[in-house]
């Protein structure tokens, strides 16, 4: 339906020539930026509206008292719907473990919450279609289950946390301090207004990161259009044994910029970049974010960070050389 | 009445604060105190999960969330006609 459209606004409005490289790239630019825009409005509404009836306070209520492994799961699970941005990590970290959730099931919300966020969710569904979207979001879960288990196994808080973090009292666990259920439930929002709010949201992050994605696109389509088969090939493809660490290792820094970075992915994979390795790198981005180091370095000890960075990056890496070699 | 913005310097706090002042103007209620809270212990004490948290009097009455401008002088007016 859409590639029907923009054919017609590219040879019949502007009356270019089919077949040229100019105008192949400039109906791939429309054609992706329309797409894109539209999903991923539609996506991040979706979840912004499913995410007015979840709240950190909640998750957190939820899950203190909850045996480990059993926590682990439902930690990772809540990180698909919560809320996060790395501002709010310190917080988050700290209220959990006052509230007696173990460390590894704190973990395993830390690793989920960021990498199935929003907008890797939405872009992958327009780029990628659903299947790939579910993957990703099942190893996702996986690597955060995982990782948040054996940080829980090997880690002792006490030697890594560097503040001291006093449990709230047994009645305040549930609560603000003196905040009653009744507070909480009379400014509980209306439908309406969780659809307003929803929108509201969702129209503020896509000013955010609009014009990455434009960029994103615009590059990939210079690539699309541009860039030969075999050097992607040699250096994302089969014939790399490393491609996949490499992938990994350049997606840490690269946070900020999901959003642009995956239509680049989407066109590498055409290419001839492996789908593993794509998916890797994708985690890697939304995963492993040097800014949220930076931030909880405040709280827990460099050793600690180390350690989350190795295991959610081994994890990561184990899962592009399982999918490549796989399919 | 006493406000107080829980967060740690991120963007949201710090546009949050900005809003609850032009919120007080706005309204022109007097004797309203506005007041950031950024160390970390103290915002601990709230127990709250995610930041900026709004609170009046001790009480948190949002967390999370970037209130507009109209949205604080609702509540600050809920809680002067209390």
């Amino acid at each position: 339906m859409w590639q029907d459209l923009v054919n017609k606004f590219i040879y019949q409005v502007l009356k270019l020539t089919k077949g040229e490289k100019l105008t192949d790239a400039l109906n791939f630019f429309i054609y992706d930026t329309v797409k894109i825009f539209f999903l991923l409005l539609t996506i991040i509404f979706i979840v912004t509206f499913l995410r007015t009836y979840f709240n950190t306070d909640k998750v957190r209520d939820f899950l203190s008292g909850k045996s480990e492994f059993l926590g682990n799961i439902l930690a990772a699970l809540f990180g698909i719907i919560t809320p996060f941005c790395s501002c709010s990590a310190i917080p988050l970290f700290l209220g959990f473990l006052q509230a007696r959730i173990p460390i590894g099931v704190t973990f395993s919300f830390l690793i989920s919450a960021p990498m199935n966020n929003e907008i890797a969710i939405g872009m992958l569904y327009a780029l990628f279609g659903w299947k790939i979207t579910l993957i990703y979001i099942a190893f996702g879960l996986f690597v955060a289950i995982i990782g948040g288990f054996l940080i829980g196994k090997f880690v002792d808080p006490e030697k890594y946390i560097l503040i001291k973090v006093e449990p709230l009292g047994k009645d305040n666990t549930g609560n603000n301090n003196g905040t009653t259920k009744e507070q909480i439930f009379a400014t509980s929002p209306l439908f309406k207004e969780r659809l307003s709010e929803s929108w509201e949201y969702t129209y503020d992050l896509f000013k955010k990161i609009y014009l990455y994605i434009i960029v994103g696109v615009a590059v990939g389509g210079f690539i699309h259009g541009y860039v030969p088969i075999e050097f992607i090939t040699t250096y994302a493809g089969k014939n790399n044994p490393f491609s996949v660490i490499f992938a990994v290792i350049l997606g840490i820094p690269m946070y900020s910029n999901a959003a642009g970075i995956m239509p680049l992915v989407e066109v590498l994979t055409q290419k001839g970049m492996e789908l593993g390795t794509a998916l890797s790198f994708m985690m890697a981005v939304t995963a492993l974010s040097l800014p949220e180091a930076m931030i909880l370095k405040r709280v827990m000890h460099i050793k600690l960070i180390m350690i989350f960075f190795a295991i959610v990056g081994i994890g990561i890496i184990a899962i592009g050389y399982l999918f490549n070699f796989l399919i | 009445m006493k406000i107080q913005i829980l967060g740690m310097g991120c963007a949201s706090c710090k546009a949050l604060y900005k809003n609850t002042e032009k919120a007080i103007k706005k309204s022109g209620l007097k004797g309203i105190e506005i007041e950031k809270v950024e160390e970390l212990d103290e915002i601990m004490k709230y127990g709250v999960t995610s930041t900026p948290s709004f609170v009046i009097n001790r009480e948190v009455i949002t967390s999370g969330k970037l209130l507009k401008v109209p949205q604080i002088i609702e509540i600050i007016n809920q809680r002067v006609i209390k």
